[in-house]
């Protein structure tokens, strides 16, 4: 048979009409129509609450629709739970995984089944499970334990367990949200892959850039509503989705006004330090940041990021080498000397370690003001000034939320990013460590955060920006800096990008600083 | 020399045969994420209920398995309140134990009354492989009981890590989230490791009164539950560690009682306490690198 090319010829996997869902005081899914081909990749796109997750987990049996119908391969389907969406072929892929770290990979996707039933003949399935992974282009060692795997081979055996169950319809609830570029590249690969072997793929996302280079299709939703039906991508512009999403145009290329860096506020010398497991993280990193500069750091998640801001913010202990702020070291002093001397921090996890979850608004936002008056009075806390303090940052920097006696758990992700910022930036710091700051936010977010940054870079603040998002970190930062295995891999100013490519590639720049590390051995 | 050794090695299995059972009870329970601090009222029920119903039947295996089975009910109550009604389990356990330390004295004192004369019945007959061989014979001249909880600890490790019901018993103690994504049942599994968790440690118990003493008295369980909480501990949740655990402190447990009988000059408080030290000892050094079910402790709840 022909290769079928034209997408209308292809048999519908799955049909979705009319789905309804309320959630109190929310309508997530307002009449939304879905329709997926077989063996395309089909992306869903909306920004943060536009309602995809919820449309899925219908999908895959984890909610119940208040009104609509699912068809899938031509039958009606009432799914009570994801058992009965797997029995139909559809398996979704979350973004938290669901993973027993101290297990085995064959052990995980072995879990919950029917088969074996009782006597497990592991060596058996290792190689069933190797041999799977071989056929999609997914290298996976059936005997290594969970913890033992980077977050990309984790996702890899989510996919490896829904396809062992037998799925034909894969639901990816923004599986790039965890992953390095490299492994992006990976993923999209293996998608490819299985679109060829016939499977379909919907691709929740809200990025653009990925879903013009992965999809076949687009269903755009915002507000619960659909805007755009099973679009095919190949001819529409990256503004026309943007504006599809969001209901205006985005500005994509920010407008940074030139400030000339003043005196050296960051100064980091020979930087050596362990990870948790106590494996070397940082080698020898040395490099300064300037008054009124954004310093980016570029590199694959794990090649030292989190460790050089956790021991610059003094949260975590250097073994070797020198920090200094503003002329004072503060090399492996504690956390509240380094706020003292104007180190903001805004951190990777911001639901653990940027905020108290159960507690309020005005408890987080005072979390480094509670010790100077007026909120300090004496020993005890002026709650009237605390409110105040926190109801003004509310307003300044837009937090939606009922009062500011809201616990920060209830918050979306923007929202709780924009609680951590306003605490961190009023305390007008000399120096912020911004660690993936705009990591899993919606664009309306992004542009918010964005605009943040580049006012305290006016202000005068030196800023050091760590994050995966290339497209951020040449968007944002006046120069930007390579990390590869714990080394500074050199210096790119005009943004080029093959170069940043290079440097996160372990390719050291001509510029770069020699580490202190090849002297010693 | 050879004389005290030889003893000093068959009291050590005698002695480790409660704790082993006892410890492989807790091993079900807490790898399946539920610490069971019922275990000491769990191993007096079994010593109480093994001891009436063998008085009564006459029949000393009848005992055993009423004890299992009261071993069992003590687990599924156990579950009732920290799987359903997800109660603290600290809280929920030490409730357990209070409560059967004292449905088992009220149930004595209705069936037995109050006596001058404890009552008691014909202990489990010993079994020797060896007959009358030097050394290995009175060595390995125990009780089939012993004999039993030995070949468990194997068993036990088959069943955790080649069995299907196995994986699903770690995984609910790793990851219930995870487990019940992948259509494992959490609730039943918990309930079926504590019941089968609750049986072992009631064995255990009633292991003092139908082999080691053919009678039950208030002092018979001696706090050795808690051992058995400590050996978890030491033995990593490890099967095979728990046998080793075991035979360290019933080893250390026979030792001091031959250390009081040589007529030392010290206060015999102090051996007593001897093997408590080294399980405190053996604790701190294994502790460290100890490895807890990670959904230990926390109850489960579907959203």
């Amino acid at each position: 048979m022909e290769a079928v090319q034209n997408s209308q010829e292809k048999p519908i996997a799955v049909q979705m009409s009319g789905i309804v869902k309320h959630f109190p005081g929310v309508l997530a899914n307002d009449h939304v129509d879905f329709t997926l081909l077989k063996g395309e990749i089909h992306a869903l796109l909306g920004e943060n609450g536009a309602g995809k997750s919820t449309l899925m987990n219908i999908l895959a049996g984890l909610y119940h629709p208040d009104a609509g119908t699912i068809v899938v391969n031509g039958k009606i389907c009432h799914f009570n739970s994801p058992r009965d969406a797997i029995h139909a072929g559809i398996g979704m892929i979350h973004q938290h995984f669901m993973l027993v770290p101290s297990m085995t990979v064959t052990e995980n996707i072995l879990l919950g089944l029917e088969e074996p039933r009782f006597r497990l003949r592991l060596p058996y399935y290792d190689e069933q499970i190797s041999a799977l992974g071989e056929r999609f282009g997914m290298k996976v060692d059936p005997k290594a334990r969970i913890w033992q795997l980077s977050v990309g081979e984790q996702q890899r055996v989510e996919i490896l367990k829904m396809l062992y169950r037998g799925a034909e319809i894969l639901i990816m609830d923004e599986p790039t949200a965890v992953l390095a570029p490299a492994e992006v590249e990976e993923l999209f690969h293996t998608l490819r892959r299985m679109r060829e072997e016939g499977k379909s793929i919907i691709f929740i996302s809200h990025k653009l850039n990925e879903v013009t280079s992965i999809a076949d299709r687009v269903t755009v939703l915002r507000r619960g509503k659909v805007t755009a039906a099973g679009l095919p991508l190949a001819g529409v512009s990256r503004a026309e989705l943007a504006r599809l999403m969001v209901g205006r145009e985005v500005v994509f290329n920010i407008q940074k006004k030139p400030v000339q860096p003043g005196e050296v506020v960051l100064k980091v010398e020979n930087l050596h330090a362990l990870n948790d497991r106590g494996l070397p993280a940082l080698r020898g990193v040395s490099f300064e940041v300037r008054r009124g500069e954004i310093v980016g750091l570029a590199g694959v998640a794990g090649n030292g990021q989190r460790e050089l801001a956790e021991v610059i913010t003094c949260m975590r202990k250097a073994e070797k080498g020198h920090v200094w702020v503003g002329g004072e070291e503060i090399t492996n002093c504690n956390v509240s000397k380094g706020i003292r001397k104007g180190v903001a921090h805004i951190p990777e996890d911001r639901n653990h370690v940027g905020t108290a979850p159960n507690l309020s608004v005005t408890d987080n936002v005072i979390l480094k003001k509670y010790k100077e008056p007026p909120i300090a009075s004496g020993w005890m806390l002026n709650h009237v000034a605390a409110t105040g303090y926190a109801e003004d940052l509310k307003k300044g920097f837009e937090i939606l939320v009922p009062t500011v006696e809201t616990p920060v758990r209830l918050l979306s992700g923007g929202n709780l990013q924009r609680v951590i910022l306003a605490r961190e930036i009023s305390a007008q710091p000399q120096l912020l460590i911004a660690v993936q700051p705009t990591r899993g936010l919606d664009v309306g977010a992004i542009e918010g955060v964005h605009r943040l940054l580049l006012a305290q870079r006016e202000a005068g603040a030196a800023i050091l920006l760590i994050s995966e998002e290339l497209e951020e970190l040449i968007d944002l930062s006046d120069r930007i800096l390579g990390i590869y295995e714990g080394q500074i891999m050199g210096e790119v100013t005009d943004g080029n990008i093959e170069a940043i490519g290079l440097m996160m590639t372990g390719t050291r720049l001509e510029n770069a600083p020699v580490s202190q590390e090849a002297h010693h051995e | 020399m050879e004389a005290f050794l030889v003893g000093l090695i068959a009291a050590t299995l005698r002695v480790a045969t409660p704790l082993i059972l006892g410890t492989l009870g807790e091993l079900f329970s807490e790898r399946s994420g539920i610490l069971n601090l019922g275990i000491e009222g769990t191993m007096f029920l079994g010593a109480f209920t093994g001891f009436a119903v063998a008085y009564l039947t006459g029949s000393l295996w009848l005992g055993l398995l009423a004890a299992v089975l009261a071993g069992m009910l003590a687990g599924l109550l156990m579950g009732l309140f920290t799987v359903t009604l997800g109660v603290n389990q600290h809280v929920s356990g030490l409730g357990i134990t209070l409560l059967m330390t004292g449905i088992s004295l009220f149930l004595y004192r209705v069936i037995f009354g109050e006596r001058s004369v404890q009552p008691s019945i014909p202990t489990f007959p010993k079994v020797s492989p060896f007959g009358d061989t030097p050394v290995l014979g009175p060595i390995f001249e125990q009780y089939l009981l012993t004999y039993i909880a030995i070949a468990l600890v194997p068993l036990v490790w088959w069943l955790l890590y080649r069995t299907s019901f196995g994986l699903r018993l770690r995984a609910v103690g790793e990851n219930p989230e995870a487990a019940d994504a992948a259509g494992v049942n959490v609730f039943r599994i918990r309930y079926i490791a504590l019941a089968i968790g609750g049986g072992l440690m009631a064995a255990g118990g009633a292991f003092l009164s139908l082999a080691q003493l053919g009678s039950f008295i208030f002092g018979i369980i001696a706090g050795r539950g808690w051992v058995c909480i400590a050996l978890i501990i030491f033995a990593n949740w490890i099967p095979s560690r728990v046998l080793w655990g075991a035979l360290l402190f019933g080893g250390v447990s026979a030792l001091q009682l031959r250390l009081q009988a040589t007529g030392a000059q010290l206060p015999y408080e102090l051996f007593l306490a001897l093997p408590y030290l080294v399980t405190i000892l053996a604790l701190v050094l294994a502790g460290r690198s100890a490895a807890a079910p990670a959904a230990l402790l926390k109850p489960y709840r579907r959203e």
